[in-house]
């Protein structure tokens, strides 16, 4: 008690810089953290605005809103917004503001590089939106940026390579901060197997990062020579191999869905313990499973390409790796459920994200375990079939997860409760709609309508009309969350204890709520640690 | 017309959750959910292939799902639940739920690399067609003989599906799945397809065939299938790699028609290209 005591009276003497110094010099990881997640939510609006332009032109059959043209860099855009803008971004705010309370740290370990990270970003961002005002408008080759189509848009296409660069290196910058971060300013007594299972995922995204990003600089900079200096990497009149594209794309594009989705596995190990009352079931488990995850995602990257025409031998290899992933993601979700089982559950807006997670993460993984086989791919690949199976993994897995992650740390950040009733209002028409969504999407694929069309033939106009429908409640839904945030923050009511939730383990909830700007200038005495990590 | 339709789709998915959808209503409403069962031995292999895994996931998600309602409704606080602390780890039953998966993940990928070895079999073809993917259509090239078309859009289609147009799409006979000139093949006879394009990457995919089929600059891919001898008739796709503004609109038709039949077209359209135009006798095609 007596460091807590120390800490909270520390927090009173907070200096900070005042006015746009703190935020343009911030080196604080929580102003940091504020700011990640602040640009994350804004891409979040703007690549969510595109989807609604998207589900409003396929509302019918023959409508014709969008120049197909324009339809085509809504499809692209709306992509790489979400994940390079909104999803990633979101995750490093979160690592930004969780991992130095979690493990007992005073900031992270390079809070330069950290306002270097952050501040790359609006540039990124600027460049990649700027780039539906340039002649030929945006980019409309997909996210994945195949050439030889890639090659044949305008002004956009160097615009989006130099955001794609800009966004690698801030994000390289990113998980090399979060490594030496957990690396080295753990608390003392705070060993690798005690840190919270956020950490741990956020530890191993930071090397998937590391590892991939340079791959996909790599390639968008072969197709930068080839359309500005001569070269013929992935021109086939030239001597070279649109396939090799492919091939290096997926190598950075499966881990990267990993990056996506790993650090939601660590915010649904923190939230369901929490609201379970119970330990997480199997904490070593859970650790190897995500480990094994990382390592497979690295030999799994050609069931993205099974129509290119591989060699019989490398589908089947890539079809087998695929099938092997079910087993640590599944027994991820065992330990879930195995940490419900025989708790005292409570729901909480927290709890119920990371529940909708487990069923919808779920139905996600099995069409992913369909997708694995071959022979059926050959049928679902490039339909919707495959827009809902990653929709289904990245709205109600990654995205929810976030959601579950502000509702169950904003107490934590602001010091006040949010309004519990609008939350769960946010939460039952997210989980209802997500579903109008999505699931009519498996149909569609599966009768036979490819993906990124911007008209279809009017058979399909029944279940993308319910898919509109969801599309537009869901979306329109969300303008609650900023509402609830804001509202928290001004006028939610103040905690007086530590922990708003009564089952919470972790140091974060040793330290009093609103968390000191400056937290952990001692670290954690070991009875702290003890309580804390619950073992 | 609208409400009409949004009151047929609920009545079919509420219909659908019964389980009963392929008894109370036309095939026209399970068409709309599910994959085609096709009309080659691959189409219907991969169709019971995803059946199968289909039930498979469904088999799993009714024991986890159910387990975890089972907490969701059992384990509640306001139940007056009890959290058992002491549950929280045993080796026990992580191997049990790890071996168990690695078993179904067996038993599925079997009969998938087997079928995935019988459909990539292309040797032995009876009739070659070269398939050259640009933006945006189709050119079918007879290997071994002088025929050759150019298909793209219907005429109908594209005319309404330009901006403004003023069409509906329903008053257009296939809205974005026909084509000026379709594609012939015979039923019965293993035919191949040599697939390549000369711009961008396109795929070449006709669902009731069972067959996709990247076109890639500089590459030929192979895909082949044989069409059941009592299945003549016109199946009907769409390009499934986005190529540009105009990948909606590129759709393939493929006419099957008796080897008989195959033979006179091929004939009839072996004269100067100026011919090639010429129709089939209507007799000779028995459209689904």
């Amino acid at each position: 008690m007596a460091e807590l005591h120390q800490t909270a009276a520390h927090a009173e003497h907070d200096h900070k810089p005042q006015g746009w110094r703190r935020w343009v010099f911030a080196t604080n990881h929580k102003d940091i953290g504020t700011m990640y997640l602040i640009a994350a939510g804004t891409m979040f609006l703007i690549g969510g605005l595109a989807a609604m332009a998207i589900r409003a032109q396929l509302f019918k059959s023959g409508m014709k809103l969008f120049d197909p043209a324009m339809f085509n860099s809504l499809t692209t855009m709306h992509g790489l917004i979400m994940i390079f803008g909104a999803i990633m971004p979101a995750w490093v705010g979160l690592a930004n503001w969780m991992i130095p309370l979690q493990i007992g740290a005073p900031d992270m370990a390079l809070p330069r590089l950290n306002n270097l990270s952050f501040w790359i970003l609006p540039f990124a961002f600027t460049l990649m939106v700027a780039s539906f005002f340039v002649p030929g408008g945006a980019v409309a080759g997909g996210w994945t940026m195949y050439p030889p189509l890639m090659q044949q848009f305008g002004a956009a296409f160097p615009m989006l390579i130099f955001a794609i660069h800009l966004m690698g290196i801030s994000s390289i910058l990113g998980a090399i901060n979060v490594i030496v971060t957990i690396m080295n300013l753990r608390a003392p007594g705070m060993t690798l197997l005690r840190m919270p299972l956020f950490v741990w995922t956020w530890l191993i995204t930071a090397y998937l990062l590391i590892a991939v990003m340079p791959v996909l600089a790599g390639a968008v900079t072969m197709q930068l020579t080839d359309h500005f200096f001569g070269t013929s990497f992935f021109n086939a009149a030239g001597g070279g191999d649109p396939v090799l594209f492919l091939h290096v794309f997926w190598f950075f594009g499966h881990p990267e869905v990993y990056i996506l989705i790993l650090p939601a596995f660590g915010i649904i190990s923190e939230i369901i313990p929490t609201f379970s009352r119970k330990p997480l079931f199997g904490y070593e488990a859970m650790v190897y499973a995500t480990a094994s995850i990382a390592f497979l995602s690295f030999i799994v990257w050609g069931h993205h390409m099974f129509t290119v025409g591989m060699p019989v031998a490398a589908q089947l290899f890539f079809m087998l790796s695929t099938m092997l992933i079910a087993v640590p993601t599944g027994v991820k979700v065992f330990n879930w459920v195995a940490t419900m089982w025989r708790g005292s559950l409570s729901f909480e807006p927290p709890m119920l994200f990371a529940v909708a997670f487990l069923f919808l993460f779920s139905i996600g993984g099995f069409s992913g375990l369909m997708l694995a086989l071959v022979p059926s791919d050959y049928q679902y690949h490039g339909t919707y079939f495959v827009v809902a199976h990653f929709h289904y993994v990245l709205v109600p897995g990654a995205v929810f997860a976030i959601f579950g992650g502000v509702y169950y740390w904003l107490p934590k950040w602001s010091g006040r409760m949010y309004d519990m009733r609008l939350a769960k209002w946010h939460f039952w028409l997210s989980v209802i709609f997500v579903n109008v969504l999505f699931f009519p999407q498996h149909f569609l694929g599966l009768a036979g309508m490819p993906r990124r069309i911007p008209d279809y033939a009017p058979q399909f106009t029944d279940w993308n009309m319910v898919s509109s429908i969801g599309g537009f409640i869901f979306g329109a839904s969300q303008v609650l969350f900023p509402y609830i945030i804001i509202k928290c923050i001004r006028s939610g009511k103040p905690i007086e204890a530590n922990s708003p939730w009564d089952g919470a383990h972790g140091l974060e909830w040793e330290l009093p709520c609103p968390a000191p700007y400056h937290s952990w200038q001692t670290p954690p005495s070991e009875a702290m640690l003890a309580h804390g990590t619950g073992h | 017309m609208k409400r009409a339709r949004l009151g047929r789709l609920l009545g079919t998915s509420v219909l659908g959750l019964a389980g009963r959808l392929p008894l109370a209503s036309a095939a026209s409403g399970w068409d709309e959910l599910n994959m085609p069962r096709g009309v080659t031995s691959a189409s219907k292999s991969i169709y019971a292939l995803h059946m199968m895994a289909l039930w498979v996931c469904v088999g799993i998600a009714v024991v986890v799902f159910g387990v975890m309602i089972w907490s969701l409704i059992f384990h509640r606080k306001s139940r007056g639940a009890v959290p058992d602390v002491t549950l929280t780890h045993s080796t026990k039953v992580e191997v049990v739920w790890t071996a168990v998966p690695v078993l179904i993940l067996i038993g599925m990928a079997i009969p998938a690399a087997r079928l995935l070895l019988k459909i990539n079999n292309n040797t032995d073809p009876q009739v070659n067609i070269r398939v050259t993917g640009f933006q945006w259509g189709w050119r079918y090239q007879y290997v071994g003989t002088p025929v050759s078309i150019i298909s793209k859009l219907s005429a109908s289609s594209n005319d309404a599906s330009q901006m403004h147009s003023g069409i509906r799409p329903t008053a257009v006979p296939h809205y974005l799945l026909s084509v000026d000139h379709q594609v012939v093949v015979p039923v019965g006879e293993k035919v191949r397809l040599l697939i390549t394009s000369i711009d961008v990457i396109h795929s070449w995919w006709v669902p009731d065939l069972g067959v996709k089929r990247d076109a890639i600059p500089g590459y030929i891919n192979e895909a082949s299938f044989t069409i059941a001898p009592n299945r003549p008739g016109i199946y009907r796709g769409q390009c499934t790699e986005l190529c540009g503004r105009g990948h909606a609109y590129m759709p393939i038709v493929v006419r099957a028609v008796t080897p008989a039949a195959y033979q006179a077209w091929l004939k009839q359209h072996s004269g100067p290209p100026s011919e090639a135009a010429a129709r089939l006798p209507a007799a000779a095609v028995t459209s689904t």
